[in-house]
């Protein structure tokens, strides 16, 4: 069999920076934070009361209130981004395709968790039977999928990974290997989050991993600073449209970029601190999936979540795997400006970094104001570059040790 | 105040997504008005908030349409 080559056809997302790609890519290269006071509920007897909040979204244009109210907010965001990923792949203009070779892989870190804790205090207040017989179905993690398909109608691989901060990388490389394997010729893959909630910031802030500078929500994610002082957790989806490239071009789908290699390893080390030498194992395992060299690596969109801890060890990976193209090429942390979307944080970087070869733009790192001791490579501090950007490798890392690293490149024949 | 039968069918509006003029008394939940089996478990869990009483399941199965809901209010309320 001839191989399969994978190339990108359409993108949709949902961020803190803006309600689809265009306008979160744009706050991207503005250097915008995203990031502000909670909202959501009162979180005043919280440590930490910021985080990046989907802003303004009116979800009756893509669902019924009917159908919206049967579904937790993660299946709302994921599913608005799977419609405008569609949307803008023309997938659904296209008469002749086969709905039973399209597949969904969308995964969430926690699922949803507003919707269990709705149920869990009627349970306790009012009883079992006053428990919504649509609990499981509107919180399970594969509901994103599942939804996706008897929307669209899609009949192929229907899966949703779920690996913590890792769920978007890895339902991205599953869903490029679906396709390059041939079980499927058209796959949505990506990540939905919204665990901002009461429970969630609780335990988040509990096991001292988030920022508590409430006084500053737009500074308080910044990687590789020496003030950082632990991520921001953050809401959103990101979908993007994987295609195997004869199927594309017969078609004539315009073309992001092509997932060329995926790496997948895991620490084996601790619940949530990280190693360092996983990372570089994903790392590796992508090159040499993809049949590239370190040095043809232009870009890093790192994991950086702005944690004490993570932040250097990555750094450290990225020395070890690049050796001394680690300080040629360039490397930001995208979250500087989101936030950390978990579940989601794959999808929505995977999607900068194809815009960041589409474009030739180096996203920043904002609030990069004093890079910490050892975190001395481009790390595009502050204000977005221009630059040839040909090949670009995304890395997700998540609880559990479980890492994971996608390289794009520039689509050429 | 409004009647049973108009609380009713405010509450077969919000639970189904269906419109007011859509509900007639004789309409049923699952054929005319869309609804699937665990609709009308929430359909009645609705009911039984507003109208502040507790409908036993075997009961609720036998509620099939609006006039059905309304008649049994009106009885057990």
């Amino acid at each position: 069999m001839a191989e399969r080559r994978v190339v990108i056809t359409g993108l949709g997302m949902l961020s803190p920076l803006g309600n689809d790609v265009a306008s979160s890519w744009e706050g991207i290269k503005a250097g915008r934070s995203g990031i502000g006071l909670i909202d959501r509920f009162d979180a005043t007897d919280y440590n930490t009361k910021i985080g990046g909040a989907v802003k303004d979204l009116d979800i009756s244009e893509y669902l019924s209130p009917k159908d919206a109210r049967k579904m937790d907010p993660f299946i709302h965001y994921g599913l608005i981004a799977a419609q405008q990923a569609v949307d803008n792949s023309g997938l659904a203009e296209f008469d002749a395709l086969d709905k039973d070779r399209v597949g969904v892989a969308i995964g969430s870190g926690i699922g949803g968790l507003e919707f269990i804790e709705k149920n869990v205090i009627t349970l306790a207040e009012s009883g079992p039977r006053k428990v919504s017989p649509f609990f499981v179905p509107a919180s399970v993690i594969n509901m994103i999928s599942g939804n996706v398909a008897i929307r669209f109608g899609y009949q192929g691989p229907n899966i949703a990974i779920t690996t913590a901060c890792t769920t978007g990388t890895h339902n991205i490389g599953y869903a490029a290997r679906t396709i390059a394997y041939g079980d499927a010729d058209v796959m949505l893959a990506g990540g939905s989050e919204m665990a901002t909630t009461r429970t969630g910031i609780a335990s988040f802030s509990a096991a001292r991993a988030l920022s508590t500078r409430n006084e500053e929500p737009e500074k308080a994610s910044r990687p590789w600073d020496k003030d950082r002082d632990g991520f921001v957790l953050s809401d959103g989806a990101g979908v993007l449209v994987l295609e195997e490239l004869e199927h594309a071009k017969k078609r004539g789908a315009a073309i992001y970029g092509e997932v060329v290699g995926f790496g997948m390893s895991d620490d084996a080390y601790h619940i949530t601190a990280p190693s360092g030498t996983g990372a570089e194992k994903a790392m590796k395992n992508a090159l040499r999936d993809a049949g590239l060299e370190p040095t043809d690596i232009d870009y890093i969109n790192a994991h950086g979540t702005s944690t004490q801890v993570g932040d250097v060890a990555e750094v450290n990976a990225v020395k070890n795997v690049f050796g001394e193209h680690a300080h040629k090429l360039a490397m930001s942390s995208t979250k500087s400006m989101t936030g950390h979307l978990l579940g989601a944080a794959g999808a929505v970087e995977a999607i900068f970094s194809l815009l960041a070869v589409r474009d030739g733009v180096l996203p920043p790192t904002i609030n990069l104001d004093n890079p910490d001791e050892g975190c001395d490579l481009d790390l595009v501090a502050n204000v977005a570059r221009e630059a040839d950007v040909k090949v670009a490798l995304s890395n997700s890392f998540g609880f559990g040790g479980t890492n994971g690293t996608l390289i794009f490149r520039r689509y050429e024949d | 105040m409004s009647t049973v039968e108009e609380r009713v069918k405010k509450i077969v509006c919000e639970q189904l997504g269906v419109k007011e003029s859509e509900v007639q008394s004789t309409s049923s939940f699952v054929e005319d008005l869309g609804a699937d089996s665990l609709d009308t478990v929430e359909l009645v869990m609705a009911l039984e908030e507003e109208f502040e009483t507790e409908i036993p399941d075997e009961e609720a199965e036998k509620l099939a349409s609006v006039q059905d809901a309304i008649d049994y209010i009106v009885a057990h309320t």
